[in-house]
């Protein structure tokens, strides 16, 4: 691997590391989002001072280069990620559901106690 | 024994009066709740003012979530029997005794109202006919029981299947087909009878432009992944 790209690779990943880090601190990124990112940063990490491994892992999926192989993992990447969005926005839009129909019923109820008072409220002036 | 009849709504301001008036007509001493879906409209007030009770989401969630919300109403409440509407005055009133009367004689406990039993109805598109006849085909076979109209949201039915239906496994987008079969794999006894249906005045519809297509898709899926659920007694 030539230097440029080992210094690149480097940068990269120790800036995604820092950021998504720096994002859990503020809470600006839950713990739970954070895991696949920082699973990869640390995963560019090791393929840049073990070379010899991501050579292997080309072999062994059958690819031509290993920039297909970190192609390849950058993709299934997006992809796990937007299913784990997918899964995130069906869950709250269950959730949103249950509380807008809750919302709904507890204005019904509200309304329907100041029409129809409970009586040892009507007595009192 | 309450009876509750739910009529789900969004942007009928033109018409809900009318229904609710017309409702409350033949069925005197019934309680009426409109579910108000998010109109942006005066549904809420002319539903209210005709006499029904209302309650509104704060924004539309679909009509699958508008009746849910009703039966949640209907459990909380105490109702024994839920009739279900259309609140664009496709549904004829006069049927809802039909309905009711299986769920109330303890013959069944889901009361489906067909338009295609006999009671003189209007005619659906061509396109509407095949989809229709196809998740026909499909349902009656799947729940071994004729149903001439899967898609029908004229129905009755006691409160064991309301309490069913405020639980998670009601399908809140398109409850229609897949419905009918969560509820025949729960063992819920569901009767076809015959009702009366107008063609909607504005032809406005929710099965309109793109949605058919999207209709079928989620069908199917529903179905399909119906059936593989573990059976829930």
């Amino acid at each position: 691997m030539p230097l440029q790209q080992q210094i690149f690779a480097l940068i990269v990943s120790a800036l995604v590391f820092v950021i998504v880090i720096d994002m859990v601190r503020k809470r600006r990124l839950r713990e739970e989002y954070s895991v696949l990112w920082l699973l990869t940063s640390v995963l560019m990490f090791v393929l840049v001072f073990r070379y010899e491994w991501l050579v292997a892992l080309t072999d062994l999926i059958g690819a031509g280069l290993p920039t297909t192989t970190l192609f390849l993992s950058s993709i299934i990447f997006l992809m796990l990620l937007s299913v784990q969005f997918c899964i995130k926005i069906s869950q709250l839009t269950d959730q949103v559901k249950n509380l807008s129909q809750e919302n709904a019923l507890m204005k019904r109820e509200i309304e329907s106690l100041i029409e129809n008072p409970p009586i040892e409220q009507q007595e009192k002036p | 024994m309450k009876i509750l009849i739910i009529i789900p709504a969004y942007n009928e301001a033109s018409r809900i009066g009318e229904v609710v008036r017309n409702v409350r007509e033949t069925v005197p001493g019934y309680d009426i709740l409109v579910v108000n879906d998010g109109s942006r409209d005066e549904t809420s007030h002319a539903a209210k003012s005709a006499g029904a009770m209302v309650v509104s989401h704060p924004f539309n969630l679909g009509y699958g979530v508008a009746i849910q919300t009703g039966y949640k109403y209907a459990l909380a409440k105490g109702y024994d029997f839920l009739v279900q509407m259309d609140g664009d005055g496709q549904h004829d009133p006069a049927c809802i005794r039909d309905l009711l009367a299986p769920v109330l004689a303890g013959e069944t406990d889901f009361c489906l109202g067909s338009r295609f039993l006999g009671l003189e109805s209007y005619a659906p598109s061509l396109a509407r006919k095949v989809g229709m006849a196809f998740f026909r085909w499909l349902v009656s076979s799947l729940i071994k029981t004729s149903i001439t109209d899967s898609t029908s949201g004229f129905q009755a039915f006691n409160r064991r299947v309301i309490r069913y239906f405020t639980t998670e496994v009601f399908p809140c987008d398109y409850p229609d087909a897949d419905m009918l079969i969560t509820l025949h794999r729960a063992g819920f006894r569901i009767l076809e009878v015959p009702v009366r249906m107008h063609a909607s005045a504005t032809g406005k519809s929710m099965h309109a432009g793109w949605r058919p297509l999207y209709y079928m898709f989620k069908m199917l899926l529903s179905i399909f992944v119906t059936l593989l659920r573990k059976r829930q007694e």
